[in-house]
């Protein structure tokens, strides 16, 4: 059974259909890409399975529970975290704080266990936890310093150290890999990797970076106009008119 | 170690000064005390982005409560500080619940009319709030043979509570909870993305919050011995709101260090009689233009030019 299934799923912005009648199923432990144009409804699509809007239609199960009108929270808490595709992060808060700020499902903090300190245990636990996803990113020499004060890349890699810390079944990334030099996407790429492989997390993503795509996903989705435009193996779409097409004048999908 | 010493300076400081300074002194300080749980209380709610202008009305809330038990059922002191803080801590949660769709100015703006509301109700009820006129002849406080009518022993009374107040809500500013708090107000969405139930920590802020304003309102209703409802109207707040802003949210200390400033800048300013609103609007408009971060941004940003000279030089060595 697929652990997120959609279906007919819609989202209007007024007139704007951003997402139509997408259906989509990904199977637990695969890595798939969602790619399209700019603003083909990429973000849009994320940002409904996340429970940040509210579909117009249709239905998301994830695991096979309903998640479609539940609040952002409580889908996070059955373990679909997704990263956004601006740079979200913590800025007054450390490297280390902000990964910290991800255990914050497995904490379970109390107010009286705040005041008296009732959870130093778990905290302990937590932060040891937090150390070694910063250290996986490759950030512990940057650990103690304001998220506010790093160089782009590291933010992005930050962003995604955040969602991991909540440990997700499904991990959704927009754009893992935007902006980013080719060192740093090269290091990104064999993390994501590492995610589904060592952590066994599913993982969804969104890029325009054909080569990272190509090279990492299991089966891609491509979306156009809200619609879904094709689904297969990388090489299936690669080899699509249609979505050449759609990619018109865009050779790096060729290449 | 410094700061250790520094806190027992304070203390000791504290722990002296009745017999140091006059009565009159005394009185000043005890609404000095009281008002550092009253500010440090509404930082807390500052902290995930609320602006309420509703938290001098939890004060008369707490204050309400204590002259009612006291005057009408007889209540001890341990009574109506208990219950004072847990009437504003559960109507702070009624205040607040509508409030959660709401968000910056529509929260400061919602906050004040709902905290109007309940104030008007002590106006409008003669029976049992007393009306505009309010309620006098609020008990002082006895317990176990000490007086508590003078100065001096409510002083230590206050002295003891404010300790306490502020050590609770410090341990919660450094705790998880007052991260997540912090964290919803860098990035509310991605706080709800990674598992933050946004609305039930905003409304535990200010439910908290309201519980510690309501203390200080407990404490303030036994040493006035009388209350009205304009002592929580919206010019207390304003000054409410000026030491905030002077002193800084920034760091639990900045608040803090605004009601000290302020208390002092008035008691300054005391010549000026009926000019000195004027003084403190002033004072206002200058922080929030020149200085958002308020004193404690200016220390912090002191304490970094110091840093960097102190590095500069060892590098020349
Ligand atoms: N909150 C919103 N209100 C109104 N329109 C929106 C909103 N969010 C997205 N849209 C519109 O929906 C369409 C899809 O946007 P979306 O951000 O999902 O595209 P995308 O595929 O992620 O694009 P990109 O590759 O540039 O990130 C766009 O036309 C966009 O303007
Ligand atoms: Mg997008």
């Amino acid at each position: 059974m697929a652990i997120l299934e959609v279906k007919n799923l819609s989202k209007n912005f007024g007139g704007l259909m951003a997402n139509r009648d997408l259906d989509l199923e990904v199977e637990e432990g695969e890595i798939r890409g969602v790619i399209g144009p700019n603003g083909a409804g990429k973000t849009t699509f994320f940002n409904v399975i996340s429970g940040v809007y509210k579909p117009s239609g249709g239905t998301i199960k994830f695991d096979g529970t309903l998640i479609s009108n539940l609040s952002p929270d409580k889908i996070a808490g059955l373990g679909v975290v997704r990263t956004f595709q601006r740079v979200a992060l913590f800025p007054n808060f450390t490297v280390l704080e902000n990964v910290n700020i991800g255990r914050h499902l497995h904490a379970r903090e109390s107010l009286f266990g705040a005041v008296f300190g009732m959870s130093k245990q778990k905290e302990i636990e937590n932060l040891e936890k937090s150390r070694q996803i910063v250290d996986f990113l490759g950030m512990t020499e940057h650990q103690d310093e304001l998220a506010s004060n790093l160089p782009y890349g590291l933010q992005r890699a930050l962003n995604v150290a955040i969602a991991l810390a909540t440990e997700p079944r499904l991990l959704m990334l927009d754009e893992p890999v935007a902006g980013m030099n080719p060192t740093e996407t090269a290091e990104m790429t064999r993390i994501i990797r590492l995610i589904r492989d060592e952590m066994g997390m599913t993982v969804m993503l969104v890029e325009h970076d054909m080569r990272t795509v190509m090279n990492l996903c299991d089966k891609i989705t491509v979306i156009d106009f809200g619609e879904k435009l094709a689904e297969g193996l990388p090489q299936e779409i690669r080899a699509n008119k249609d979505v050449i097409e759609a990619y018109l004048g865009a050779e790096d999908i060729v290449a | 170690m410094m700061r250790y010493l520094a806190a027992l300076a304070v203390l000791v400081g504290f722990a002296i000064m009745p017999e140091v300074i006059g009565e009159y002194y005394v009185e000043i300080m005890i609404l000095f005390m009281i008002n550092l749980i009253l500010a440090s209380s509404f930082r807390l709610i500052t902290t995930c982005g609320d602006w309420s202008l509703s938290h001098v009305v939890f004060m008369g809330v707490g204050a309400y409560a204590t002259a009612l038990l006291a005057k009408f059922l007889g209540w001890p002191f341990w009574g109506t500080v208990l219950l004072g803080g847990m009437a504003s801590a559960v109507i702070g949660l009624a205040v607040v619940f509508p409030l959660l769709r709401t968000k910056g100015f529509g929260f400061f703006i919602g906050s004040f009319a709902l905290g109007e509301f309940v104030r008007l109700i002590w106006v409008k009820f003669h029976f049992p709030f007393g009306g505009p006129r309010g309620m006098i002849g609020i008990p002082s406080i006895e317990l176990s043979d000490i007086d508590f009518y003078e100065a001096i022993p409510y002083y230590y009374l206050v002295l003891l509570f404010t300790i306490a107040c502020l050590a609770i809500l410090y341990r919660i500013d450094l705790s998880r909870t007052g991260k997540v708090l912090k964290a919803i107000y860098a990035d509310e969405d991605l706080s709800r993305c990674i598992g933050i139930n946004v609305a039930r920590y905003r409304a535990m802020a200010f439910s908290v919050s309201a519980f510690f304003a309501g203390i200080a309102g407990v404490l303030l209703a036994h040493r006035l011995g009388a209350i009205d409802p304009k002592n929580f109207d919206v010019n207390t707040m304003v000054y409410l709101v000026i030491w905030v802003v002077v002193g800084g949210v920034g760091s639990f200390w900045g608040p803090l260090i605004g009601v000290a400033v302020m208390m002092l800048v008035g008691e300054a300013a005391r010549p000026l009689a009926e000019w000195r609103p004027l003084l403190f609007g002033g004072i206002l408009i200058v922080f929030l233009t020149l200085l958002p971060g308020g004193l404690d941004s200016l220390m912090s940003k002191v304490r970094e030019m110091l840093d960097k000279r102190t590095a500069d030089g060892t590098e020349k060595i």
